[in-house]
């Protein structure tokens, strides 16, 4: 349960996503993509979604886009646009169909960025037509005139010369080149939430760390928020002011505050993500790892999905559902034993007080 | 969710331009040339021949080729080298244009079932598979006592059953195209879906069928010449290989191969140039991926 008050009654919020629940084939014991996930992005924040792979996070993506794959769908949950309702479950439990205000609200309201800007893009038309297509989206102006606007984009996304670049293809161009073509596509509707689907992993280092910076600045110059899925904590780090960790389709934990989050994790699994990414001033030290693998929705345990890899695991965890639990309201975490109740374990964690929430 | 961590994109696609063919590709190059030979001589036939196709002259009948008639004259006493070269000019003109509605209405169809999917792609494939199964002469024959012989009837014919291949090629290519994240990236970015098939499938999915409407030009020569042949066809005395060569067949046991030989010559040695340029467009609009 989100903590920060109910869907539709956030007037900051611009997503809301309520006890989304996704399956993979229909019936009673289809099993579960998502279980169970609720978040809000509110207006100007960036939200780190993060997981290992499999984990759900580009499903909950696809979920708000309404480009779920035929196989996957909504049993339950909500998915709210500034208060308003665009995707849920169909009465006969038939994969949602994209509303019309969500088709929409598509590119002008929320839009997204893929992973792989190679892939992403049209391979037979120009790059420049892709966006002039997508600035042509917003309002119907001329061809002129989203010309102009197409120009500009591409020197907010900082593509050189961005009149010769109109009329390249996607192969003439380099992986970074593309995603700044991605971004500026995204952006040319003047979303008010980005969804951006691991926009960086494609990329090498140093254009990461560009594109990274690019998001920054499009960001603050479009007061738009954002929805980043990564793998990568570090990107979180740099980019996002709250974070969500997702674990075998499910919200381990939730804060508000990215600092807070990073300097105190609260779940054993947010802390172990930590402290298996690599830090630069302590390279002397192994990096650690967690060991084994997350299950698949298939052979999900009736407890904790995070017991078996869990250094803090006990009897109950393996048995009966486990609680979100909350430390005033900004943080959920879906743990029995979190870091900082009662008894603070390695001493690294301040020990406040966790309360059961319900 | 695929993590590719890679540092350079994995999938590189790049359309092939035919730069540099003229080493590589050796189909597409004696194939254009040999159809561009027919091309010239079929648009350039009445200034080529002095004789008229049609006008009988029945004192000059059946004379073997010769410096003035070139290929001989047939049992009417017209020059067979003029007939074949206006003949060329009824036959390629139809097979090329009766491939163009096929074309048309192939792609739509196709493009529209692959990305439509369901109970729609099922019912259209099945009347597909209907006009698949029916015996294709046996159409044409209804069809002529329906609508009478001629070009029309050829046309309408050819239309009413090539668009089944279009259709399928194309929508195999769009069933592929339809889940490649681009097209998500469109649909996401609230691009309308007719917009979607335009501007963004259709491209993609082009190639095999301009690649199959090569082959398909040959069948229809093949076809027109055939249904000429039986006299379904080209209406005489419109000059036409099939025609000509029915006409011929009763003179090659007297010894007069001429009229049979060069019109059949001419309709092998157009499949040939056509066949070609197929398989070398093939090479050339590949996409690579």
């Amino acid at each position: 349960m989100v903590t920060d008050g109910r869907p539709g009654t956030d007037a900051a919020a611009i997503l809301e996503v309520e006890g989304l629940t996704l399956t993979l084939g229909r019936g009673a014991g289809a099993p579960r993509i998502l279980d169970d996930v609720s978040f809000t992005v509110r207006a100007g924040e960036a939200r780190g979604f993060v997981g290992e792979s499999g984990s759900g996070k580009s499903m909950t993506l696809r979920a708000v886009m309404g480009i779920l794959p035929p196989t996957v769908h909504v049993e339950s949950g909500r998915i709210l646009f500034r208060g308003e309702e665009i995707v849920a479950r169909a009465p006969d439990g038939s994969p949602s169909t994209v509303s019309a205000r969500l088709q929409q609200l598509r590119g002008t309201g929320i839009s997204m960025i893929f992973q792989e800007p190679s892939v992403a893009l049209n391979p037979v038309t120009t790059v420049g037509e892709q966006i002039v297509d997508a600035v042509r989206r917003r309002d119907g102006m001329s061809r002129r005139t989203a010309r102009r606007r197409a120009l500009e984009l591409m020197d907010l996304v900082g593509i050189r010369n961005p009149g010769e670049r109109l009329g390249s293809y996607p192969f003439e161009l380099s992986g970074g080149m593309r995603q700044r073509v991605m971004i500026a596509a995204a952006v040319a509707g003047n979303p008010q939430l980005i969804l951006c689907d691991e926009p960086t992993t494609a990329l090498d280092v140093t254009v990461q760390a560009q594109i990274l910076a690019l998001f920054r600045h499009v960001r603050d110059e479009l007061d738009a928020a954002l929805l980043y899925v990564t793998h990568d904590l570090g990107v979180v780090a740099e980019l996002c002011d709250s974070l969500t960790v997702l674990y075998s389709g499910k919200v381990m934990e939730s804060r508000q505050d990215l600092r807070a989050a990073i300097d105190q994790p609260f779940h054993p699994y947010t802390r172990a993500l930590l402290q298996s990414t690599p830090d630069i001033d302590h390279l002397e030290q192994r990096l650690r790892t967690i060991p084994g693998s997350a299950p698949t929705p298939q052979n999900r345990p009736a407890g904790c999905p995070f017991a078996d890899r869990c250094d803090r695991v006990q009897d109950d965890c393996r048995q009966g559902p486990v609680p979100d639990v909350g430390v005033g309201s900004e943080v959920v975490v879906h743990c029995l034993h979190p870091f900082g109740r009662g008894s603070a374990a390695n001493g690294v964690i301040d020990p406040s007080p966790a309360e059961v929430l319900r | 969710m695929s993590e590719s961590t890679a540092l350079t994109p994995t999938v590189r696609t790049r359309l092939t331009l035919p730069s540099g063919v003229a080493r590589s590709n050796t189909a597409l190059v004696v194939g254009l040339l040999i159809l561009g030979i027919i091309v010239a001589l079929a648009i350039a036939a009445p200034a080529l021949s002095r004789w008229d196709p049609i006008e009988p002259d029945p004192l000059h009948a059946l004379l073997p080729p010769s410096g003035t008639h070139l290929f001989g004259t047939d049992n009417l006493g017209r020059d067979i080298f003029s007939r074949v070269l206006h003949g060329a000019r009824s036959d390629l003109t139809l097979a090329s244009v009766a491939v163009l509605a096929p074309f048309a209405i192939g792609l739509a169809v196709g493009i529209t079932c692959g990305y439509a999917g369901g109970w729609f792609d099922v019912i259209v494939m099945r009347v597909a598979d209907i006009v698949t199964a029916f015996p294709f002469f046996i159409l044409v024959i209804s069809l002529v006592f329906v609508l009478g012989g001629g070009v029309w009837t050829i046309f309408i014919a050819i239309t009413a059953v090539s668009w089944v291949a279009y259709a399928r090629i194309v929508r195999a290519e769009t069933m592929v195209v339809r889940n490649t994240e681009f097209v998500s990236a469109c649909q996401v970015g609230g691009i309308t879906t007719p917009r979607i098939l335009l501007r963004h499938i259709a491209p993609n999915v082009l190639t095999q069928a301009v690649v199959y409407a090569m082959s398909d030009i040959v069948m229809n020569v093949g076809v027109i010449v055939t249904l000429s042949y039986f006299g379904l066809g080209i209406v005489p005395p419109t000059p036409d290989w099939g025609a000509m060569m029915a006409d011929g067949q009763q003179f090659l046991a007297a010894g007069y191969y001429g009229l049979t030989l060069f019109p059949a010559a001419a309709v092998v040695l157009t499949s040939l140039a056509l066949s070609l340029v197929g398989e070398g467009l093939a090479h050339v609009l590949r996409i690579e991926r």
